[in-house]
């Protein structure tokens, strides 16, 4: 099953994840909502779990497929560990079911201002800023298929 | 008449020699450091830090160039240092010791220096082991638009211990050299290296050890081993980074060519040819980490101060007693359980992620390594995408593994 985003921008639903996060004062409190967040992620279908489909990164496996419904893109993701899983359903949550235009102009700040950049840092390799780049890159190439046919 | 005065060791006091270690008292996230991460790297004792700090506060000049006073201050400090290596590893002369960067440096250059001086011809086979570091894999394979270089592979039990009669059985008359390590990184377990280098020099083949994981936990002799190549780094073994040795006997350090060149390593250079220096220089183009040799030196004198067999009985004893605990724990499985093992614990726990073991328990300031340790091809071999690991040094507590089983147990408690 896909997961469609919500109807809000990109830049309400950022600020409304960072909102919920300003309430964790611990780690702990963070991480757990983080991992509940994954648990509630839809499976991606399995036949995207699959190298081709694969991020690769030194810590933990990551899926990621795009489609285009419309003029939105509908990511669907995967991780094999359940942090980064959970923080993929927050990419997820800010990024699908919006036009490539909307996700190429709005940087992920809500990383930084809940306190998840470590997990972008080069030494964590999760697949979590390689699934961010891929993100951008699955807008970029939908762009210019939408271009074409303008 | 001569008489020889005892050397009086200092007494190895686990409290003690924490206050060697200015960065244990650190705090992470709130919490006191808890550095189990010591296969990665060591830490480092003050004594270390105070060489390299002298060393760029009142002695840095470069080496084998100048005859002022502190080129030959520097060139003498860099210069010790390699004897204190010699002495270290007991290798017969100070000229068998190369200063690299590291490990893989070490194995790189044996890979390319021998291949350049048609020690392989195609179809050659070198012997490794399943349980390689990929600084042991790569540099071979590297080689292949040389020579056609066969990586022959020791399997491994399920424990983590080498089959050695697989071993024997790979070994052939185009066997070309055995490169195997001596403490497994990802698994701990220590190899029989003595007994293949005598299964490979009954057969005529060189042997190179990768030292990196066993430098640190004890005294190494590269005679009694003999061993023809040993490389170790300086950073697993309380020195700086960016310093390392590749050890070789004289009979094949002369016979390989340059693996850089450059200054310092030439006798006469002209347009047309260039001669090149002695070893151990030859190999060593370029200004060293001179720094970084000094560190090592002070490292080497760190180490030396105690009798080694207490800090491999303190090692032990803690990864006795980690290991007892862990087992403990429902749901972990340790991966490597050879007989002969170093303080190393690769662990996974049902249904939690490495990563996720990881992220939560340094929230609690505790440090440990997780992923596939450099090391795909054993991974692999346990169908494994990652372990956590836990390393030991000297200076670890058995307080310190209480609290990564606390960890362990607030991780478990998350995830059901």
């Amino acid at each position: 099953m896909l997961v469609k985003g919500s109807a809000m921008t990109i830049n309400e639903t950022q600020d409304k994840i960072v909102k919920e996060f300003e309430q964790f004062s611990e780690w702990e409190d963070k991480y757990k909502r983080i991992i509940e967040l994954g648990r509630q992620l839809s499976a991606i279908d399995e036949t995207y779990k699959t190298d081709k489909y694969k991020l690769n990164g030194c810590q933990s496996q990551v899926w990621i497929n795009a489609k285009l419904e419309g003029d939105k893109i509908i990511f669907e993701a995967d991780s094999d560990a359940a942090i980064v899983k959970g923080l993929i359903a927050l990419l997820i949550k800010v990024y699908s079911n919006h036009t490539p235009d909307e996700i190429l102009s709005s940087p992920p700040e809500f990383v930084k201002k809940i306190g998840i950049d470590n997990h972008l840092s080069l030494t964590r390799r999760n697949g979590l800023g390689a699934m961010l780049k891929q993100i951008q890159m699955y807008a970029a190439a939908f762009k210019a298929v939408i271009d074409k046919t303008k | 008449m001569i008489t020889t005065i005892p050397e009086v060791k200092r007494k190895f006091d686990v409290e003690e020699i924490r206050n060697d270690f200015p960065i244990l008292k650190r705090f992470v996230n709130g919490k006191q450091l808890v550095y189990l991460d010591n296969a990665a790297t060591s830490q480092k004792p003050q004594a270390v830090i105070d060489a390299l700090t002298q060393y760029y506060t009142f002695d840095n000049a470069n080496i084998h160039r100048g005859l002022y006073f502190l080129s030959e201050l520097a060139t003498d400090q860099f210069e010790t240092s390699r004897l204190k290596v010699k002495e270290f590893i007991n290798a017969l002369s100070a000229s068998e010791i190369i200063f690299v960067r590291g490990t893989t440096e070490a194995i790189n250059l044996v890979a390319s220096s021998l291949c350049r001086a048609k020690h392989f011809k195609d179809g050659d086979e070198v012997i490794i082991s399943s349980m390689e570091h990929h600084a042991n894999i790569v540099p071979w394979q590297l080689m292949n638009d040389r020579k056609k270089i066969a990586l022959k592979v020791i399997p491994i039990t399920d424990e983590g211990e080498l089959d050695l009669d697989a071993y024997e059985k790979l070994i052939n008359e185009k066997t070309k050299l055995v490169s195997v390590v001596h403490i497994s990184n990802a698994l701990g377990t220590v190899n029989p290296v003595k007994k293949i280098i005598e299964t490979a020099h009954a057969r005529g083949v060189p042997v190179l050890l990768d030292g990196a994981q066993a430098i640190p936990h004890f005294k190494v002799d590269v005679q009694e081993l003999d061993a023809d190549f040993y490389a170790f780094s300086g950073h697993k073994a309380f020195g700086p980074t960016g310093i390392g040795v590749l050890y070789g006997k004289t009979e094949y350090l002369e016979m390989m060519p340059p693996y850089q060149g450059g200054g310092d390593m030439i006798r006469t250079v002209t347009f047309e040819k260039t001669t090149f220096d002695d070893l151990p220089r030859k190999f060593e183009a370029g200004t060293p980490n001179i720094a970084g040799g000094i560190g090592l030196g002070a490292a080497i004198n760190y180490m030396n101060q105690f009798d080694r067999n207490d800090l491999a009985a303190h090692e032990n004893y803690l990864l006795r007693y980690a290991t007892e605990k862990l087992s403990q724990i429902e749901g972990l499985r340790i991966i490597g359980t050879a007989k002969e093992k170093a303080s190393v614990i690769s662990f996974v726990i049902e249904g939690i992620h490495p990563y996720d073991i990881g992220t939560i328990i340094d929230t609690d300031g505790i440090a440990i390594r997780t992923g596939h340790h450099c090391a795909q091809p054993i991974m692999q071999r346990y169908n494994l995408p990652a372990t956590a690991r836990a390393s030991f040094a000297f200076y670890n507590t058995k307080e310190e593994i209480d609290k990564l089983v606390l960890g362990i147990h607030k991780v478990k408690k998350m995830f059901a």
